[in-house]
């Protein structure tokens, strides 16, 4: 694997002061992870699911590492075993100096409220929240992560859902960093059986951000939709890579991700569905659809549905293109000026992702977000 | 004269389609406009709303005193032009009533009428959409995203009652109904016939002339009106078919 060359001033002091001594298990699941980065390094464009995404920005700052309080995860540790850290050196690098943060909701239990966790990183300051949650069997939860650094530092995060045989777990995660910051998260999802699993993911800060989700169903009749939205501006580089796989017979998965781009701002969407041999009766719909504002704006779209099984209901698709003239049309012909009449249009766009949304104050804040992207009063 | 439309000629795509059409339209009047497929319906209709496609090759058309081909379609509508869409448009994403009170307030913007917050323009819907006998869960819901023909049909009259355009073409509104459909339709746009307003009704069949009743029947063929006259017109053609006008057209 070729790497960036690890400079030996920062995150290895960090390492040594912090856990190079630790001798429980957990201090054990660090040092490896660690060694792993210390030898693998960042990623590069080398590796094809990195070609789009130079990460040498990030890899080129002394990054201070933060030291935010972790939970005891020593009733958590056969789920912290299951990270795979290997992923790439930043998974490592969360596994390495991770901030836990584990959440159990109860068997046969809803909460009634959602349970909301907020990360921001300061100037100059890398985070590794990695958060676990478990929806024991039954249960039925909303969970929420926002991700708002105000400052250019680097969040580095991990999130390991558990959705257990018949829970029923809904995920909003808003990435909305400041410009200057960087963001890289994992999302590790297992579904059970007749389990569901409602993702919804929405990109809009950070000048590097990258978000790789996993979806994994462990037994028959899981559900899972695992939807999104990347809308950039000036350079802004956003990258989802996700791989949503049916190892077992009768799950259903969904997968819409749209994209807003505009001004020279980049996209990239990599959705790889497998069905495995003997997942009869999966049905899977992936869509990848983007919206290009500007000619220099720019979006990679890949959807790969592999499918090793016969007795499947199966379907992907992508586009990239511009605001449609029939729609536009019809908007003009009621005396919407051309200008808002395009505003409206990718505003609903990017609106029928964020409707997903079913926290009031979040959508609200996301609507605001979204016009103010579009520089429109609606 | 509200429209004043002299020996137009346009078309698409490089092919002429009306071929020296003339029509002449008042306030308070119904016009039908009737013809066999590829007759020109469609192209006026869309010549008229200032859709992209088309291209008008000569012929003027004036619309309450204005050069009507000189302004961009968002200009006509605000000055009062309302097309109601053969097959009117989702646009997913941005609900019913955000789209409408977006539209009621540009126009009234230009007029200088007093624009309305959502929950005034909400009373404002729900006023307007008794006249289509719409339920209000419909104002939440994506514009025509997930609605019948007839209620994108409906949708369209909502749309019309809400503008109060002077100028309204109802493009192929009776395509795709239901009786049922097509009845409630019919009543909405009686209900909205003034003695100031006109209303152009482009039709293939008599059908919606019996709930519609016009003022004048036009019949268009090969891009041209070759026989006009009264109510009593539409019921001609229903009977006899159009072979006969496409014969006269030749």
């Amino acid at each position: 694997m070729t790497s960036v060359a690890i400079k030996d001033t920062y995150f290895s002091n960090a390492f040594r002061d912090r856990f190079a001594t630790a001798n429980d298990a957990l201090g054990k699941l660090r040092q490896e992870a660690f060694e792993w980065f210390t030898q693998t390094g960042f990623p590069t464009v080398t590796l094809e699911d990195w070609k789009y995404t130079n990460v040498m920005p990030i890899a080129n700052v002394d990054w201070r590492v933060a030291d935010h309080p972790s939970d005891d995860v020593s009733e958590a540790l056969g789920q912290v075993r299951e990270f795979n850290f290997t992923r790439n050196g930043f998974t490592a690098l969360n596994q390495a100096f991770a901030a836990y943060r584990v959440i159990r909701i109860p068997k046969e239990t809803a909460g009634d409220e959602p349970i909301v966790l907020e990360f921001a990183a300061a100037a100059g300051e890398a985070i590794f929240p990695h958060t676990i949650v478990v929806a024991e069997a039954g249960s039925r939860a909303t969970f929420v992560e926002i991700f708002a650094s105000e400052e250019a530092g680097l969040t580095n995060s991990a999130t390991q859902i558990f959705v257990e045989d018949n829970a029923n777990l809904t995920h909003f995660r808003v990435q909305k960093d400041a410009d200057d910051a960087f963001n890289y998260g994992v999302t590790e999802a297992s579904v059970g059986r007749a389990a569901c699993y409602d993702a919804t993911s929405i990109n809009l800060g950070g000048t590097i951000s990258r978000h790789d989700i996993e979806v994994d169903f462990t037994a028959e009749g899981g559900e899972a939709s695992v939807d999104g939205l990347y809308m950039l501006n000036a350079s802004q580089h956003h990258d989802t890579h996700s791989i949503i796989d049916h190892r077992v017979p009768n799950c259903t998965s969904h997968q819409s991700y749209k994209g807003v781009l505009n001004d020279t701002s980049r996209g990239v969407f990599n959705g790889k569905v497998f069905v495995r041999e003997g997942a009869h009766g999966t049905d899977a719909i992936q869509s990848n659809k983007n919206l290009l504002l500007s000619n220099e704006a720019r979006v990679d779209t890949k959807p790969q549905l592999e499918i090793f099984n016969e007795d499947v209901k199966c379907a992907h698709g992508a586009t990239v293109g511009q605001l449609e003239e029939e729609e536009l049309f019809y908007l003009l012909t009621r005396g919407l000026p051309d200008a808002l009449a395009r505003n409206l249009l990718t505003y609903g766009f990017a609106e029928e992702i964020i409707n997903k949304i079913t926290i009031g104050s979040i959508k609200t804040e996301l609507d605001a977000a979204v016009l103010n992207r579009l520089n429109a009063e609606i | 004269m509200l429209l004043e439309v002299k020996d137009l000629h346009a078309g698409i795509d490089g092919k002429e389609i009306l071929k020296g059409l003339n029509l002449q339209v008042r306030k308070g009047e119904v016009h039908a406009i009737m013809g066999p497929n590829g007759s020109g319906k469609s192209t006026l209709s869309k010549v008229l709303a200032g859709h992209p496609s088309y291209e008008v090759i000569s012929g003027t058309v004036t619309y309450d005193g204005k050069n009507l081909l000189e302004l961009e379609p968002d200009e006509r509508a605000r000055d009062g032009v309302f097309m109601a869409f053969q097959y009117p448009v989702e646009v997913p994403g941005v609900s019913n009533s955000q789209f409408l009170r977006l539209a009621y307030n540009e126009k009234a913007k230009h007029n200088g009428g007093e624009e309305l917050d959502p929950l005034e323009f909400n009373d404002l819907l729900k006023e307007k959409a008794k006249i289509v006998e719409m339920d209000p869960q419909f104002f939440k819901r994506s514009v025509n995203e997930g609605f019948s023909g007839g209620e994108k049909k409906r949708n369209e009259i909502l749309q019309m009652a809400v503008l109060e355009p002077k100028l309204a073409i109802l493009d192929e509104t009776d395509s795709g109904l239901d009786i049922d459909a097509l009845r409630i339709v019919a009543e909405g746009v009686n209900k909205l016939r003034t003695k100031d307003n006109a209303i152009i009704l482009v039709t293939h069949y008599q059908r919606l002339l019996n709930y519609i009743v016009p003022d004048f029947v036009h019949v268009l063929a090969g891009g041209k009106v070759v026989k006009e006259g009264g109510k009593e017109l539409a019921l001609e053609l229903e009977e006899k078919g159009y072979d006969w006008v496409k014969a006269a057209a030749k």
